[in-house]
């Protein structure tokens, strides 16, 4: 098979370099051969074996419609620069090779599963994209931000290097910011058998802290038992399930699993984020052999529907004017969601409008997968090969784009910048804190809020 | 030379299709039970609903996007399929030799089904020479499996014309026939035997585990 015509800028990621620098061929040998022996079965084999090179699953990816139908960036392009030359020359092959395995896979790819709903046979190219990133992880070649964020994952058990006061203190300034709004609303911290955990992804205490504020307020109104844990197993992001460094996403997964059990809550609400999901729903627990998760893990999509749908929480003011929402994909095309983020965005929209292609046929926003979290070095080649999802939310005429995930969030917002689309980009919980109707009893008493 | 390879050689032809794709079908099932997750994620509902959306043509989306493909495509593996399955030539062969015989397609009809093939296969050759994507993937075992999936229909449409050769022909027939069936279970064409599983597999995973649909 000739190889693949790659063009690419250049990009330098020390990680990856200094890697490529230090790797032998026979520790990568041992490697590929480890994994694919110890860690891999008939999936595998029947993929590559059944595959029979019709190219079809092009047309599901984004990056290779995004990049006017450049080959190197076709699914199946992927596994034959990747994994089936480790198979065919049985891992004897060199650094220069991982590094660009690590660069497809890690940088290249969101395993958003759209070209297996396109291929005829259902050939799960980003599940063989995720066996080649977890060689790549045993072998360090990861790139630097990436990396970055699973030591913090090993080193404090969250994603943004966030310490156990600033956690505290931040969950109490929130209360009081909640308590603006509705002076009753309390933020309660290791409340054993409340009903609810609810859990966020790291950067929400770092950045997007008023969207703790907003879930107190909503808590509130509709009435919910719930807490937050103090400790440790507070984040249920996991960059290591994408790294490929599984052993630390185990760790994650069952800490915060087992946060859960200790709070002796009935199930664990999380907020808008998907990969968080993915890996608390489904890769954690069938890495552990858990198949399911101990508890029942509820997305705030999900979260939201029974609310607004039970009359528990009440829509006084709609928003007004064309919104859009982004499908984000963990949630959606890989969990279902997608019927009831359309009842919830009508619910509380004027004007909703939906995107083309809509649910799980929907395009990734090319965050996801980690792959905004491999920073800077590659974010031109990642927001460039986004433009094609550019032009759906452009046809929409929006003036805002709803992300309910926290990478698509950051990767939308990485969009709208780049081609100018002057939208604005919001978390779903923002625009219900606007919408919802807050019950005369728990608004704060005219003398209160003088 | 023509008893040989229409006596003992097609024996040894089914022999070997049959006992190696039982044995790749085993041998992919007990690979599967190494890993944790294939068996527990099976769903029988979830397996039939996506091979209901991916066997019916048009039944699925992304089937609509590409009208043409999916015609062909469908027209040459139903034609592939039935045509040696219900032609006359075969079953006269199989009644002379073991006196069991079924419904047979007129030879009118399975010469068109014929061409159906073979058109199919250029096809298949066009997109593979064209498609910068599928160019990308090809090798020479690309055009060697679709030349072994064309021969048994070029050279039966020749045989039934008589348009040369006959015996000689024939014997080429008959060759091909059966080495497109030994290849089956060895090469990619063992897509036919996995086609259910993979489908099976992606679509209970989706459905059943994932909560979604694949199609
Ligand atoms: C394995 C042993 C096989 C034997 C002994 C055999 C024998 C024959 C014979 C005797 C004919 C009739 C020629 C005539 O009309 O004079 C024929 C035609 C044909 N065979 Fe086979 N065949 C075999 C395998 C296959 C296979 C595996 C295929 C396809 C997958 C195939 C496809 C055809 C076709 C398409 C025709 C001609 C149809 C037409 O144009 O009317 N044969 N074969
Ligand atoms: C019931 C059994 C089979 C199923 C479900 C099946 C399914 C498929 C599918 C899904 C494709 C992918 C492209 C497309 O949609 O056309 C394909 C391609 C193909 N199949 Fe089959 N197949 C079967 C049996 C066979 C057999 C028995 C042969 C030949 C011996 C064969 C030869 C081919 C060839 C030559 C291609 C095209 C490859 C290319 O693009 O060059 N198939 N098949
Ligand atoms: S998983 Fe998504 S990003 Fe990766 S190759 Fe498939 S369609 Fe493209
Ligand atoms: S669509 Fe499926 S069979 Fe075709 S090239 Fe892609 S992975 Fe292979
Ligand atoms: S970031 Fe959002 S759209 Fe992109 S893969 Fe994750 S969930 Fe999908």
């Amino acid at each position: 098979m000739k190889p693949t015509i790659v063009k690419r800028e250049p990009v330098v990621d020390d990680a990856l370099d200094q890697c490529e620098a230090r790797l032998t061929e026979e520790e990568i040998e041992k490697v590929i051969n480890e994994v694919i022996d110890k860690e891999t079965g008939g999936r595998l084999w029947t993929y590559v074996n059944t595959c029979i090179h019709c190219g079809l699953c092009a047309e599901a990816c984004h990056w290779y419609l995004s990049n006017d139908r450049d080959v190197s960036f076709a699914p199946v392009t992927k596994v034959k620069d990747t994994i089936w030359v480790m198979l065919e020359k049985k891992g004897k092959v060199d650094a220069a090779f991982i590094k660009r395995c690590s660069q497809i896979a890690h940088t290249e790819c969101n395993l958003c599963r759209r070209c297996g709903m396109y291929c005829p046979f259902g050939i799960d190219i980003a599940y063989m994209l995720l066996v080649v990133r977890r060689i790549c992880a045993k072998l360090g070649m990861v790139p630097l931000y990436l990396q970055d964020t699973v030591h913090s994952h090993a080193a404090t058990m969250n994603q943004m290097w966030v310490k156990p006061d600033e956690w505290i203190d931040t969950l109490q300034w929130q209360e009081e910011e909640a308590q603006g709004y509705v002076p009753s609303a309390r933020l309660p911290l290791e409340k054993e058998g409340a009903e609810i955990m609810y859990s966020v992804i790291g950067p929400e205490p770092k950045f997007l802290a008023q969207l703790l504020g907003n879930i107190t307020v909503i808590m509130k109104v509709a009435g919910l038992d719930w807490t937050m844990p103090a400790t440790a197993g507070w984040d249920n992001s996991n960059m290591a399930m994408y790294s490929g460094d599984f052993e630390i996403m185990a760790r994650v997964e069952r800490l915060h699993h087992e946060t859960a059990q200790r709070l002796k809550v009935k199930k664990i609400v999380m907020g808008e984020c998907g990969h968080a999901f993915r890996g608390a729903q489904y890769d954690g627990p069938t890495w552990m052999g858990w198949m399911k998760p101990p508890i029942p893990i509820v997305h705030a999509i999900e979260f939201y529907y029974d609310l607004i749908k039970s009359g528990r929480i009440k829509i006084a003011k709609k928003a007004e004017g064309p919104i859009t929402s982004q499908y984000p994909c963990n949630v959606i095309r890989n969990a279902g969601l997608g019927s009831k983020l359309q009842y919830i965005m009508s619910a509380v929209c004027e004007n909703f409008v939906d995107l083309i292609p809509n649910d799980r046929h929907a395009f990734c926003c090319n965050a996801g997968g980690g792959t905004i979290n491999c920073g800077p070095p590659w974010k031109k080649l990642r927001v460039q090969s986004a433009r094609l999802q550019s032009e759906n939310f452009k046809r929409t005429g929006a003036h805002t784009i709803v992300t309910p995930c926290h990478n698509c969030h950051s990767g939308v917002e990485d969009i709208v910048d780049k081609y100018k689309l002057g939208m604005h980009v919001k978390f779903f919980s923002e625009l219900l804190i606007e919408a919802m109707e807050i019950p005369e009893h728990l608004k704060p008493k005219e003398e209160e809020a003088e | 030379m023509y008893e040989f390879v229409s006596g003992p050689l097609v024996w040894l032809a089914f022999i070997i299709f049959i006992g190696g794709s039982l044995y790749r079908i085993y041998k992919m099932l007990s690979d599967c039970k190494k890993e944790n997750v294939v068996f527990p994620h099976m769903s029988l509902k979830h397996s039939l609903a996506s091979l209901v959306h991916w066997v019916i043509p048009f039944n699925n989306q992304y089937m609509q996007k590409r009208p043409i493909f999916t015609i062909v495509s469908f027209a040459f593996h139903i034609c592939l399929i039935l045509t040696p399955v219900f032609l006359l030539a075969h079953l006269v062969l199989l009644d002379e030799s073991w006196n069991i015989s079924w419904f047979n397609i007129p030879d009118g009809i399975a010469d068109w089904m014929t061409i159906v093939v073979i058109i199919g296969c250029i096809f298949f050759l066009y997109r593979r020479l064209t498609d910068p994507v599928v160019q990308n993937v090809t090798d020479g075992s690309d055009y060697l499996l679709l030349a072994i999936t064309a021969l048994p229909f070029i050279t039966g449409f020749i045989a039934y014309h008589q348009l040369f050769a006959y015996k000689t022909i024939l014997i080429i027939h008959i060759l091909a026939g059966e080495i497109m069936l030994i290849a089956i279970p060895f090469t990619r064409l063992s897509h036919m035997l996995f086609f259910v599983f993979t489908r099976a597999y992606f679509g209970s995973e989706q459905g059943h585990v994932k909560n979604s649909k694949d199609w």
